[in-house]
């Protein structure tokens, strides 16, 4: 192949697993700062994907974070990981409010046989980049979360997965009539995640 | 072999029925895939992708059902500000008033955009300059001064801007001069050469000593009132500033022009090496001149822009990013743009053909109310000190009052008077910082009556700071709710 302009890098299956579960994270801090589920003020402001990015300094959710994208990573590497939702919920009611659907797809071949790829480590920070930009602009269109809320996040892996003990089986935790909006895709070449909000309807905003 | 077909498996042990076998079935992918395809007729630019991703989809499924897992330490839950988290009853809509609830008039007032010429203080004083008159209007007791009439040789008044202690008012002139008046004693503070060689369009005080003056030879100069000296200037613009309005914090600046772009300046980012100072960021998507520009008071880091007659868009911008979030076509030219304190709904003020003010739900950017009255295009637009009143001027020369932000959550709803809810509380709040100098023992007392109880905190926590140099934030978190709360959203952070 005649070599391009553009610089390609080699990515492998656990560079791309990596990426995507670091991706998972920030995103994550970053809808639970925008949604406001937490408060303005735990979160820190830090550089990343060329962008000011939020983090959280609860404890708590750091750890739960933390654990969480190593366990994905874990996953993403054996191919076993098909998606993974960020629910929000009222903290009163337990109704879902909203429900953030990463999908992910991965390229077999790569997991069989241990090869790699070749995309720019540009392009897919530039395509981060754009997800993460919608998800902050997305409290133009999405209804206002008034009372406190709580999250919590899926997983929807193979069904030969090993399933460690400190995971459990759970609902899908669905949203009945929810409207969708679908934004921007990213893709290492080895796993494409592709990201939908959908939620629940705001009868305020329907009339 | 076996794991690729495991539903014709299970048919051999049921003969005749097909009992679906639930954690088999991947139903969340299920539901979604079936109500997407109802709202995929709003969204044609999609409905390849969602075609293939929809086959992709199939096949993945068809292959690979999925267990759905939940990480089992749940994070603690957001720690709340000591209230019950009681989601709020839906509120019906509340009742506008399509009519202006009081009219006066104002003759001779310019009809010109880029002039400022009204603007309403904390201390419930309206001041509205008409031509070479400035005039004091008291909303407590609703009587009416002249508070001075300029030389024909410095006049007309361009610009008039209240100090955030509500006693002095700046006067800009088409002279390029500035004039600081004490409206308590009736007398002139100060006079200031903005250094502009042109009028001065547009002011605005960072605190209750940095004035911010726009001229209409496109600089804007921070000025000190005390020294009667230029801090620094920010030059950018190439044509009249219109719009002035520092962030509710304090620490940024809006500008908007007459060259279509709007600027956004950092107070800390001045340079050493140059007394002018490079922009934060440059919007340059209006298509017309910007006057209305406005900061969000419930959220953070948000702003409000709105364009002329050739533009006629209100736009919303992420100061953080610099991104923009939204950009609404109104129809008609945007005078002058105001947030709702109470409620989240976002006030514009337009031209021809109707001269109407526009209430706005925000996020959604939904017209709520449309108020018609004035019979020329409202120019000029500003709210009370209670942030229940809207005041417009135009050049039908008629200065009326609207009733269109409802009333604040704090007080009861007992009748429509503008100024009548008065909040006959003494509020005595103790409040310890320790500042690098010792622990500093700040007590705050706030009598609410025809002031505002949230400008006289700022007031008192502004001059205090001052006195100890280091200025506090005092910011809005808008989520924070508590209806006992004495100041519902204030946070108060002491920096270091």
């Amino acid at each position: 192949m005649a070599s391009k302009t553009v610089t390609k890098d080699i990515i492998t299956l656990r560079g791309s697993a990596a990426i995507v579960s670091e991706f998972f994270g920030y995103a994550a801090n970053s809808i639970l700062y925008n949604r406001g589920v937490y408060p303005e003020e735990s979160f820190v402001k830090v550089k990343k994907y060329g962008l000011p990015m939020l983090l959280t300094e609860d404890e708590g959710v750091k750890s739960f974070i933390t654990n969480l994208t190593a366990q994905l990573s874990e996953w993403l590497e054996a191919g076993k990981l098909q998606r993974i939702v960020l629910v929000i919920m009222s903290k009163s009611t337990g109704e879902v409010l909203e429900r953030w659907n990463f999908s992910i797809e991965t390229d077999n071949e790569v997991v069989e046989k241990g090869e790699s790829r070749e995309k720019s480590d540009k392009e897919i920070m530039r395509e981060i980049q754009a997800i993460m930009r919608q998800i902050a602009s997305s409290i133009t269109y999405l209804p206002c979360l008034d009372e406190p809320c709580v999250f919590d996040v899926l997983a929807y892996t193979n069904t030969d997965v090993e399933v460690p003990f400190t995971w459990t089986e759970s609902d899908p935790k669905l949203i009945a009539n929810p409207q969708m909006v679908k934004l921007h895709s990213f893709d290492t070449k080895i796993h494409k995640v592709d990201t939908l909000v959908s939620y629940k309807n705001d009868e305020w905003d329907e009339q | 072999m076996e794991s690729r077909h495991p539903l014709r498996r299970r048919n051999q042990e049921n003969f005749d029925r097909f009992i679906p076998c639930r954690s088999a079935m991947d139903f969340g992918y299920a539901i979604t895939m079936v109500t997407m395809k109802n709202s995929e007729r709003n969204r044609k630019e999609n409905s390849s992708e969602y075609s293939v991703l929809y086959r992709q989809k199939l096949a993945q499924a068809a292959d690979l059902p999925s267990r759905i897992l939940a990480f089992r330490n749940k994070p603690l839950k957001p720690i709340q500000s000591p209230s019950s988290p009681q989601p709020k009853p839906s509120k019906p809509p509340r009742h506008i008033p399509q009519t202006s609830e009081r009219k006066l008039h104002a003759p001779d007032i310019l009809d010109d955009f880029c002039l400022n010429l009204l603007d309403w203080g904390c201390s419930n004083v309206l001041s509205i300059a008409l031509e070479n008159d400035v005039y004091l209007w008291n909303a407590s007791n609703k009587s009416t001064a002249e508070l001075v009439s300029v030389d024909e040789e410095d006049g007309p008044v361009t610009s008039v801007s209240w100090c955030p202690d509500g006693s002095r008012l700046a006067i800009g002139l088409d002279s390029s001069l500035v004039q600081v008046w004490d409206t308590i004693a009736n007398k002139q503070l100060t006079t200031l050469k903005s250094g502009h060689r042109a009028g001065v369009s547009s002011l605005a005080w960072n605190n209750s000593h940095i004035l911010t003056t726009g001229g209409m030879n496109g600089k804007i100069v921070n000025n000190d009132v005390r020294v009667r000296s230029h801090i620094n200037s920010y030059r950018g613009h190439t044509d009249e500033v219109c719009g002035l309005k520092w962030s509710l914090d304090g620490k940024k600046l809006a500008s908007g022009g007459s060259d279509n772009v709007v600027h956004i300046w950092d107070r800390s980012a001045v340079s050493s090496s140059s007394r002018t100072t490079r922009w934060l960021h440059k919007f340059e998507e209006h298509t017309a001149a910007v006057k209305a520009l406005a900061w969000c008071p419930f959220q953070s880091d948000l702003l409000a822009s709105g364009g002329g007659e050739g533009d006629q868009c209100i736009k919303l911008w992420n100061m953080r990013t610099g991104a923009r979030l939204d950009s609404v076509d109104t129809g008609s030219e945007v005078c002058a743009l105001l947030w709702n304190k109470n409620e989240r709904e976002l006030l514009s003020s337009h031209g021809l053909t109707k001269n109407q003010i526009t209430l706005w739900k925000y996020p959604s950017m939904v017209k709520m109310a449309e108020l018609n009255g004035h019979t020329s295009r409202v120019l000029y637009m500003t709210q009370s000190p209670d942030g229940c009143t809207v005041a417009t001027a135009a050049a039908d020369e008629t200065l009326r009052f609207w009733n269109v932000f409802g009333t604040p959550k704090a007080t009861p709803k007992t009748n429509h008077e503008p100024f009548a809810n008065f909040n006959r509380i003494l509020i005595f709040i103790t409040v310890a910082f320790s500042s690098r100098k010792g622990p500093l023992i700040l007590s705050s007392k706030a009598i609410v009556g025809a002031a505002s109880w949230y400008c006289a905190i700022h007031i008192m926590l502004s001059t205090n700071s001052d006195k100890c140099d280091g200025p506090f934030i005092v910011k809005n978190n808008p989520h924070i709710h508590d209806p006992d709360d004495v100041f519902p959203g204030l946070v108060i952070n002491p920096i270091h």
